[in-house]
């Protein structure tokens, strides 16, 4: 378990606690229901989230020529 | 012939150039025809992933679903942001594995994993009985728009021939090759639409989409968020569970995996692709201002909310613009799914049954299988039946009994072996299949069950059946020395 493994937890709790505590209509947040907001958050999150992933994992530092050594897990 | 169906069958003749064009500069043996020689780059592969995600589903169901039950729509956004985040280490591991093994279609994947040419037959069997409805999804929708949006002048069993005459035409002459360049025209257009409609229905309607929610919140409060009952939390969660382990276990998804040059372009995609998932959001968006414009849409005619408003907002030749965007939604994922379930079709039922057949038998068993396998489907759209819907949770649910098997032997762990797997996926499926057969849920069998198991969805009861089967019998089973499936 590397740290970027425990990263892709991140969008998962978020969403899990968006159903919990996140689920309601008001108050708007920048004219979006409350759990449409949580969830648009969610999405960005997400993406970030994958770009922090994408930028830690060591199997991106290679060259990209198609001929990539195998990562270790 | 109105103006709508002129705007609309333009486009299509544009698909129909780009896909013919694929072709140039290959020699179409089944490589490059089914997988695209394993050579697209990292933005064709996106475009293919992308095509796939926008299907006639997402086009209408997305809208419609947001009409219809509201709040819980949001579930669509949310499964497939957490399968982008599982695709990050799953499709590298897919496309690794295939390519040292040669493998072009998703039971081989399952086979050479496992070790078990039956279980390859099996998963084949599976998929093409989840694909098969898939491709029907896609026709039905496409009639449907067709109809809509040329105002009844192309009649849906006309769209329906036409629509599937060029997605087989340009398939068979260009395979993917095909299906990646039309992805591109697609994409752009239903990029647009959705962009406009999602933007231009709550401003003309409500002056905003915050106006526009502050209103449906005033006549339906309550309705933008999940209820208590029916679409609560755990539907909500349990479904999000189902699809984000479904979504790229669909054999098309496989093959799109397969297409890639590099194995770094899947990871690029998990980072870019819940951004362009965004543009789900804006159909809603079309969907919601639905809500108090055309209200009444009952049952399975939530699907038409979006197409109904357009109708009675915009004049006909911009209608016939929403209606071209919807038939590319149809065709795109359609051809995908169609050269997949012919490669599946050879490569895994064929081939297997008749070890001695040549390459080049094979090949003509493709080319003949895509027609057939479009008559069926065409067959099995005009015959009508099942609503759009019904079809869809039936081709998610068995498809998602081939993740468990393959997830696990993905962490490497002797937990599974052949036996395992072909229990588990053998459980999940005829659950999944029985319930769908027979109509009935958990409510029936154990109504005295807590509440909250009785809002699951079935597929992840057949999940857990499945997982459950999976672990016991690959234990069972185990012999001394087994080191058990590994990937890659």
């Amino acid at each position: 378990m590397k740290p970027h493994h425990a990263l892709a937890c991140v969008p998962v709790l978020f969403a899990v606690a968006g159903v919990l505590w996140g689920n309601r209509v008001q108050p708007f947040i920048l004219g979006l229901p409350f759990f449409m907001a949580w969830t648009i958050a969610g999405v960005l999150l997400t993406a970030v989230v994958m770009a922090l992933v994408y930028r830690l994992d060591p199997a991106n530092r290679q060259e990209e020529d198609g001929q990539e050594q195998e990562h270790r897990r | 012939m109105n103006i709508a169906s002129i705007v609309i069958l333009m486009p299509l003749a544009v698909a129909a150039w780009a896909g013919l064009r694929g072709r140039r500069g290959h020699a179409m043996d089944l490589v490059q025809w089914s997988i695209g020689g394993r050579g697209f780059s990292g933005l064709l592969v996106f475009m293919l992933m992308a095509g796939e995600l926008y299907t006639t589903f997402t086009f209408l169901g997305a809208s419609g679903f947001a009409y219809g039950h509201g709040g819980p729509a949001l579930y669509i956004l949310v499964y497939t942001c957490l399968a982008f985040v599982l695709s990050y280490w799953l499709l590298p591991q897919v496309w690794r594995f295939a390519r040292r093994h040669g493998a072009m279609t998703q039971p081989e994947v399952f086979a050479k994993v496992f070790g078990s040419a039956p279980l390859g037959l099996v998963v084949a069997a599976v998929a093409l009985v989840a694909l098969v409805p898939y491709l029907v999804v896609q026709m039905k929708g496409l009639g449907l728009i067709v109809e809509i949006t040329s105002y009844g002048a192309l009649s849906p069993t006309a769209a329906v021939w036409i629509g599937a005459s060029v997605m087989t035409l340009y398939v068979s002459v260009s395979g993917i090759h095909g299906s990646a360049l039309t992805a591109v025209v697609k994409d752009i257009l239903v990029l647009a639409v959705c962009a406009f409609l999602g933007l231009y229905l709550p401003w003309h309607y409500d002056g905003g989409i915050g106006e526009m929610f502050r209103h449906i919140e005033a006549a339906r409060p309550g309705f933008l968020a999940l209820p208590a009952h029916g679409m609560n939390a755990v539907w909500f969660l349990s479904t999000v569970a189902l699809s984000s382990l479904g979504m790229y276990f669909w054999p098309h998804a496989f093959s799109a995996v397969f297409t890639a040059r590099s194995e770094r372009s899947f990871r690029k995609n998990a980072v870019v692709m819940p951004l362009y998932a965004l543009v789900m959001l804006l159909a809603m968006f079309a969907g919601y201002a639905a809500v108090l414009q055309v209200p009444g849409l009952q049952g399975g005619q939530i699907d038409l909310a979006l197409l109904k408003l357009s109708l009675q907002t915009f004049d006909p030749w911009f209608v016939g613009v929403i209606g071209a965007a919807g038939m590319l939604t149809a065709i795109v994922p359609g051809s995908i799914m169609l050269i997949s379930a012919s490669t599946l079709l050879a490569r895994s039922l064929y081939q297997p049954l008749r070890p001695a057949c040549t390459d080049a038998e094979l090949v003509r068993v493709t080319r003949v299988a895509a027609p057939l396998l479009t008559l069926l489907a065409v067959g099995l759209t005009l015959q009508g039946g099942s609503s759009i819907v019904a079809l869809l949770l039936m081709g998610f649910g068995i498809v998602t009994q081939l993740a468990p098997s393959l997830l696990l032997a993905m962490l490497g762990r002797p937990f599974v072996n052949r036996h395992g797997a072909m229990a588990g996926i053998l459980v999940g499926v005829a659950f999944v299949a029985f319930t769908v057969v027979t109509g009935t849920g958990l409510r029936h069998w154990w109504p005295e069950a807590p509440a909250w198991v009785k809002e699951l969805n079935t597929g992840v009861v057949g999940l857990g059946l499945n997982a459950v089967a999976l672990v016991l019998v690959s234990r069972l089973t185990r012999r001394a020395g087994d080191t058990g499936a590994r990937l890659p």
